[in-house]
């Protein structure tokens, strides 16, 4: 038998039709939520989400985070799935650009998430329109050991002063002041986000994540003075390049370190390593400059509909169902972290409460070094961090090197 | 039989070959060729294709999703500029240079090896054994032996009076020390090449090299390592380009780091074009044209140098 390219065609063509009438009231998640916390999340969204729906299928596939960040570019554009999580701010201007994930502004207008979602509208936004649904985020602050805090006579940090004094303290009673691990590169751009927010502020940090302010200038450099102030008197851990995030950790727990700047997401490492709310507080980054308003890193999680998802009514729903403020509440009190909707209630524990007033009271959040700025600006600056803290006194020519390469990123 | 009837026979043999179809007449003709073709397509779709992309990828800028943008040789001008591409290319040349080492140490452990004593076979397999591992395996065990506060290496450096060396984390030894882990698995390899090298001496040789007096370095110098040179060629060509590709080490180690002071001329391709941060597949693709091009240098000497060998053999 043989088989005319036309012939082929429309056999091709059925075999679509009825592969879409199969899918029909099915909807595919692709989900880099292999860590329990957000697995547990999304397992509760999806579950309660077919209870509501029982006429929609859900197909679920869980990724781990870094197989994720290659797969997603294969599938956005080969065999797109309907729902993604990914990341907010500038990580997710490629797809924006590429077309690759759908515009949601509608369901965002018929929903009221304008209002209720209000917070984190900005970090979900490119062009002036919406593209997809925050659903939890988190603060960063200052980790502390209550217990060695006391044993030491120190208070938390309230101004830079206070920060310098109490390192020195703790440093001189051989306790490394600051636990950190800086192998992955964006632990220690988390140091630099805060110092730059407490230095120069908000709206400067911004600005110069969007390029608009050369690394060289004054302003930039006088953060790197303000870092030299704990990395030269050896604050932070010794040869950190080596380390993960996790890795230093253990510093924590066994009380050679006593404080540890990261996100919120360490705190269910501290408890499961057997550190109570007794032992464990913390507090916002301290007052550099008194001029500037405090402003905090909180990272947004958010779910996005790809624009070649096979059935976007669905998705909508689904969507819209991430949305809610019960669902919020639910799958953040299992993450652990705050639910964006207004209307959510946030989970009793204590540390998330006082994170969420922390939040709440301050003048603006701004999203992570590495979501506020491109990509390749981002990986060089990080690189640039990483080498200051091993190398303060060549600050000069790291300075130099992020210049050119700002000239080359923003240009494009 | 007469030489007419003789004739007679060999004009009706033509005739019937004439009157054979054509794939009885060209059998033997188009055998090989049908035999290469699987593998010939193969090498075609999947090797010498890509290196053609790849070289066109290098003249433009482009993310992998959105349209490609001809840049002409601007990516290549860049790399020139580019400190971090030195720094790889530095690196790679240590890489090659240390690697070669393996040589010389598989050798002497073959030689070392080539007794018959009760048990040598599981002393054999136990030199072989990291060989056998996978590289990601042999890169964890090195990370851990080099880590910082648990490790055992800064533990004997700080014991010699030296502190405590975290090699991984100090921009001067992370090179050395990865090398130094890529090492373990490739002597074992030119070990084993060296083994079987040594089964193939012809003990005649040696015992005229006796006759003559030989020992020690000169017999191995004179006598057993000219007959070893197709081990040792074989030995040359799978540690410069394992040297070259050294990538798997890099990424499981290091990452790159610190401050990207241990890439290779192959991370940093991958870190370019395909990593969290990358996506820029031209620069990625003038990188690894450049590797490409070094590669060539080595592959196309080791080829000359065979051809050569076989037509005087």
């Amino acid at each position: 038998m043989r088989f005319s390219v036309k012939t082929m065609m429309l056999g091709a063509a059925a075999a679509a039709l009825m592969t879409t009438s199969a899918l029909a009231g099915t909807i595919t998640i692709n989900t880099d939520t292999s860590d329990p916390g957000p697995k547990g999340a999304f397992k509760y969204a999806i579950d309660a989400f077919q209870k509501a729906n029982p006429d929609v299928k859900v197909k679920w596939n869980v990724f781990d985070h870094e197989g994720f960040k290659s797969a997603i570019r294969n599938f956005l554009t080969a065999d797109a799935p309907d729902v993604v999580t990914w990341y907010s701010g500038n990580r997710m201007l490629p797809f924006v650009d590429a077309h690759l994930f759908a515009d949601i502004s509608d369901l965002w207008s018929e929903n009221d998430l304008d209002s209720q979602l209000k917070s984190a509208k900005s970090a979900v936004s490119a062009n002036g329109k919406q593209w997809a649904i925050p659903y939890s985020y988190y603060p960063w602050a200052i980790y502390y050991r209550k217990d060695i805090f006391e044993k030491q006579g120190i208070e938390p940090p309230k101004t830079w002063d206070d920060l310098l004094a109490d390192c020195k303290k703790l440093s001189d009673a051989g306790i490394t002041p600051f636990a950190i691990g800086t192998k992955a590169l964006w632990p220690a751009a988390g140091w630099f986000d805060y110092l730059d927010l407490r230095t120069n502020g908000y709206a400067f940090h911004m600005k110069l994540t969007q390029g608009e302010v050369p690394y060289t200038d004054e302003r930039v450099k006088k953060v790197f003075e303000n870092w030299a102030q704990l990395v030269k008197p050896g604050y932070f851990t010794k040869n950190a390049a080596a380390l993960d995030w996790q890795d230093a950790v253990p510093l924590f727990v066994q009380g050679k370190a006593a404080m540890y700047l990261m996100g919120n997401f360490a705190v269910d490492v501290m408890k499961n390593a057997g550190l109570d709310e007794s032992k464990v507080g913390f507090v916002s980054f301290p007052t550099i400059n008194k001029d500037v308003p405090r402003a905090e890193d909180a990272p947004t999680e958010m779910v996005a509909m790809a624009a070649n998802a096979s059935n976007k009514e669905d998705a909508r729903k689904f969507m819209a169902f991430i949305a809610k403020p019960e669902t919020q509440a639910k799958m953040n009190d299992i993450l652990g972290q705050l639910p964006v909707n207004s209307q959510s209630k946030i989970a009793d524990d204590p540390l998330l409460q006082q994170g969420a007033k922390m939040l709440s009271s301050a003048s603006n959040l701004s999203q992570f070094y590495d979501r506020d700025a491109p990509a390749q600006m981002a990986k060089a600056g990080m690189e640039g961090f990483q080498q200051f803290m091993a190398q303060p006194d060549q600050i000069d020519q790291i300075l130099q090197r992020l210049e050119s390469v700002r000239k080359r990123v923003y240009s494009n | 039989m007469s030489t007419a009837a003789a004739s007679a026979s060999a004009t009706a043999a033509n005739l019937e070959q004439r009157r054979m179809p054509f794939w009885k007449r060209n059998q033997r003709r188009l055998a090989p060729a049908l035999f290469l073709a699987p593998g010939a397509l193969m090498f075609l779709v999947y090797v010498i294709l890509p290196i053609f992309e790849s070289i066109w990828i290098s003249f433009y800028q482009w993310d992998g999703l959105s349209e490609m943008t001809w840049i002409g040789l601007s990516n290549y001008t860049e790399l020139l500029g580019d400190p971090a591409f030195y720094t790889s290319l530095w690196n790679n040349v240590l890489w090659l240079v240390l690697y070669l080492l393996a040589i010389p140490a598989g050798l002497m452990i073959a030689i070392f090896l080539n007794q018959n004593v009760i048990g040598i076979r599981v002393y054999k397999s136990l030199f072989f054994f990291p060989f056998v591992i996978s590289q990601v395996v042999v890169g964890l065990i090195f990370s851990w032996f080099y880590a910082p506060n648990i490790g055992l290496f800064p533990q004997i450096t700080d014991a010699l009076g030296l502190g405590k060396i975290a090699v991984l984390a100090d921009a001067r030894f992370v090179t050395y020390g990865i090398i130094a882990a890529g090492l373990w698995p490739q002597i074992a390899y030119c070990m084993i090449l060296y083994l079987t090298g040594l089964n193939n001496v012809s003990p005649e040789q040696v015992e005229a090299g006796r006759l003559d007096n030989a020992k020690g370095w000169r017999m191995l110098w004179y006598v057993i390592l000219p007959q070893l040179r197709p081990a040792t060629f074989i030995a040359m060509v799978v540690t410069v380009i394992g040297a070259l590709r050294s990538f798997d080490l890099v990424s499981i180690m290091t990452d790159g780091g610190p401050y990207g002071t241990s890439r290779v001329l192959s991370f940093y391709m991958y870190e370019q074009a395909l990593s969290e941060y990358g996506y820029r597949m031209g620069y990625g693709a003038a990188i690894a044209v450049v590797l490409f091009l070094i590669m060539m240098l080595f592959i196309t000497g080791f080829i000359w140098r065979m051809v050569i060998t076989e037509r005087e053999g």
